[in-house]
């Protein structure tokens, strides 16, 4: 990657300097152990205030859960976070940058992806394209680069290539690299998903839903993934219904409701909090398993 | 019959070219642009404004001519009888090309900033009254387009060239490397294709496929045959006759559908047998297009402007299909086509979609205001008319017709299209019992139901991938 990846990277700090001075007083926490750190985030849309002063942060090198009734704000807030919708109000630091202030495209770029509820697949890409795309600034995305350092392109490619292999294989679907995305199963297009959120080599990844209409075998399968990502070093961020899936993986579990925080706490702490079983588990014991 | 086929060369070439622009832009990328044609007629003008001598240079005159309140305004007279000085007598051809395209480019960065950060339907609304506003412009402002009288005259590349034997033969030489790779490349992909199907299945294949279009076109031409003796020999009023030619073109459509799903659709390796076929006919066809070209360069003397420009249009074709097709190959290109599909997964995962959507629309532009140029030295004049929308929608029938995305395709309806253009031109007044003007309609009523049925028997196109249509999200 180069010298154009680290130019990059000194411009981004740069810019978010800036944006840092803008913002005044509050600096983020340079605690190396908050990776990511959400204060007070609000959104309306018109009367509708679907996330109120909201405060969420990660530990470094944890599997965080987010869970809460239908409705809660999970989806918004993960919106909020990676800027897919701009808060009315708060700030968001990530790696010790304000990054409320950048693009979605530079959040990704800054190391901080994210799946979506329902999984989305490039259906006309190949596996393999859509696992490439994911890559950060490879060379060949640059028009210039494509004519004047064609080798360069090429190599990198096919390095890209190797380690998108490894991944596919690591969940069980090189099989299929070479076919439509569009041909796979929901289960499967969910673990494309996971994977090629992966192939960005990110620090944290924020995953909506892994476990939504998946089957049982599968979510196992799933859950041992992400614990394997987990230990090399990825940190991850789950909102999930499924309460084995958050109770089996989670260090800490932060519970939302009606838009607002509710608790935070290790699992078994979180599964006996009387709020929580209020509003969560005690209404919806039956259909956790959704 | 060598003339007109040089001429059919260039006019294909130029669409070709043009719909390639369009091709990047909607095929690959999703933008609907509806007034690609803008971009057209940037490169017209440019080229012509800036080559012919003598005219940029007298537009600062005639704009003082043009607005009085510039004449009274001290320092602005001043400095257009400055700029007047400043400016050169003409300004070299390839250079002229080169600035007209990135003037397009430009337009394209105006027309992106505006709109893609929307969704992409109001890049279309803007994209079209974007080139009607163009047209405008060159119809009234007179001082810098000649309006209606249009501009003529200008200089014609390779126009005075008087080669000699060594030279024709190089410029021989390299159209016929040009043409040897392509066909070379087209029979690689032939036998790729074919490799997977037996000898006896490709013939039964195949030769269903001849007896099929052939008869095809045996009804076809018979029926306008008799329609025109019915005319000639009968009493029947046009109306009865009419009548009659849609039964019997009903009746011939149903048929072959019947045919279609009965007889050749069960035919083993089809896919194969047509591809064999289609290979044979490209060819054959290529290589008498070919013929007429070499002989025409050989006689360079014979037409120097346009044999000329034959030769710089193929070759720019070639040369462009060639980058655009790396270009698709590349990660570049690859970012185009997951936009195209769901902006916010690419976003997602750290591209900068506005940018890039931002260059297939310059880099389009760029591309058609090549093609503009082309079109002002094949019609040597150049006047607004030229560049109504009816010629952006000619390249999305090109594009549709080839296949979006593929840029083979795009080709092959190109040289499609401006076959069908010239063969029913001459071909159907013989055949239909209509005047010229009802012809004309006739012609462009038949492109319509022509893609109709495109659009219900082979949505995606000649050469485009069924996947890419009936693979949902």
């Amino acid at each position: 990657m180069g010298d154009k990846f680290t130019s990059d990277a000194s411009t981004r700090d740069s810019a978010a300097a800036d944006s840092a001075n803008r913002e005044g007083p509050a600096n983020p926490s340079v605690n190396s152990q908050t990776l990511l750190n959400a204060e007070k985030l609000s959104k309306q849309f018109g009367g509708v205030k679907a996330v109120q002063h909201v405060s969420l942060d990660v530990t470094c090198g944890s599997i965080t859960g987010l869970i809460g009734p239908n409705g809660a704000g999970k989806t918004t807030l993960f919106n909020l976070l990676c800027n897919f919708l701009t808060p009315n109000e708060g700030t968001v630091s990530f790696d010790g940058e304000w990054i409320h202030t950048c693009h979605p495209h530079e959040i990704a770029q800054l190391g901080m992806v994210r799946t979506f509820q329902v999984a989305r697949v490039l259906s006309k890409l190949s596996v393999l394209d859509n696992m490439l795309l994911a890559a950060q600034h490879p060379s060949g995305e640059n028009f210039w680069n494509v004519w004047l350092q064609p080798i360069r392109v090429h190599r990198e490619e096919r390095q890209l290539r190797d380690r998108a292999i490894a991944i596919l294989e690591s969940i069980g679907l090189s099989h299929m690299a070479h076919e439509y995305a569009g041909a796979l199963s929901g289960g499967q297009r969910k673990l494309l998903e996971m994977a090629r959120a992966l192939m960005v080599q990110p620090k944290l990844v924020l995953l909506d839903e892994p476990a939504a209409g998946v089957n049982p075998t599968l979510i196992q399968q799933m859950c041992a993934y992400i614990r394997t990502w987990n230990e090399r070093g990825t940190t991850f961020l789950i909102i999930e219904h499924n309460m084995d899936v958050v109770m089996s993986l989670c260090d800490r579990v932060w519970v939302l409701a009606e838009g607002k925080n509710l608790a935070v706490g290790p699992p078994q702490e979180i599964q006996t909090n009387p709020e929580v079983l209020d509003v969560y588990l005690g209404i919806n014991t039956n259909q956790a398993d959704d | 019959m060598e003339g007109y086929i040089v001429s059919l060369l260039i006019f294909a070439s130029i669409f070709a070219l043009f719909s390639l622009g369009l091709n990047l832009q909607w095929g690959l990328t999703g933008l609907i642009n509806f007034g690609h044609v803008a971009f057209m007629a940037i490169g017209s003008y440019m080229v012509v404004i800036l080559t012919l001598p003598g005219y940029l240079k007298a537009i600062p005159i005639q704009l003082l001519d043009e607005f009085e309140w510039m004449q009274n305004n001290e320092w602005i007279s001043a400095s257009l009888q400055s700029l007047e000085s400043v400016l050169p007598q003409h300004i070299p051809l390839v250079v002229a090309v080169l600035i007209g395209a990135f003037t397009a480019a430009g337009l394209g960065v105006i027309a992106g900033i505006a709109t893609l950060r929307l969704r992409t339907d109001y890049l279309a609304i803007v994209t079209v009254g974007l080139s009607e506003i163009l047209r405008s412009v060159a119809l009234n402002e007179e001082w810098l387009t000649r309006g209606t009288f249009g501009i003529q005259r200008f200089p014609l590349p390779l126009s005075d060239l008087n080669p000699s034997f060594i030279i024709r033969i190089g410029m021989i030489a390299i159209l016929t490397i040009v043409v040897g790779l392509a066909l070379w490349r087209q029979w690689q992909w032939a036998r790729r294709t074919i490799r997977a199907a037996s000898t006896a299945a490709l013939w039964n294949s195949s030769g269903r496929l001849v007896i099929y279009l052939a008869s095809l076109f045996a009804l076809v031409v018979g029926l306008g045959w008799m329609s025109q003796r019915l005319q000639t020999s009968t009493e029947l009023s046009n109306g009865v006759i009419g009548a009659f030619l849609i039964v019997a073109i009903a009746l011939l459509i149903g048929g072959y559908r019947w045919l279609w799903l009965h007889w050749l659709s069960s035919a083993p390796a089809l896919g194969e047998g047509t591809a064999l076929l289609s290979s044979v006919f490209v060819t054959g066809g290529s290589i008498v297009l070919y013929g007429y070209a070499a002989s025409a360069l050989y006689h360079y003397n014979r037409n120097p402007t346009k044999t000329g420009l034959m030769w710089i249009s193929v070759l720019l074709v070639a040369l462009i299909f060639w980058a655009l097709q790396r270009l698709a190959r590349s990660p570049w290109g690859r970012v185009l086509k997951a936009i195209r599909e769901d902006e916010m997964v690419t976003t997602a995962l750290g591209k900068n979609v506005f940018w890039y959507k931002l260059q297939s629309l310059m880099l389009g532009g760029a591309i058609a205001a090549i093609a503009g140029a082309l079109h002002a030295w094949q019609l040597t004049t150049v006047y607004p008319d030229n560049f109504r929308p009816i010629e952006t929608f000619n390249a999305w029938s090109i594009v549709v017709l080839g296949g979006a995305g593929s840029n083979v395709g795009t080709l092959l309806g190109a040289v499609i299209f401006w076959a069908y253009q010239t063969v029913t031109r001459f071909v159907l007044d013989d055949v239909i019992p209509l005047n010229d003007a009802q012809l004309g309609a006739f012609r462009v009523m038949l492109i319509g139901l022509l893609l109709m049925g495109l659009m219900i028997w082979r949505p995606q196109g000649i050469l485009g991938k069924k996947e890419e249509l009936t693979l949902g999200r």
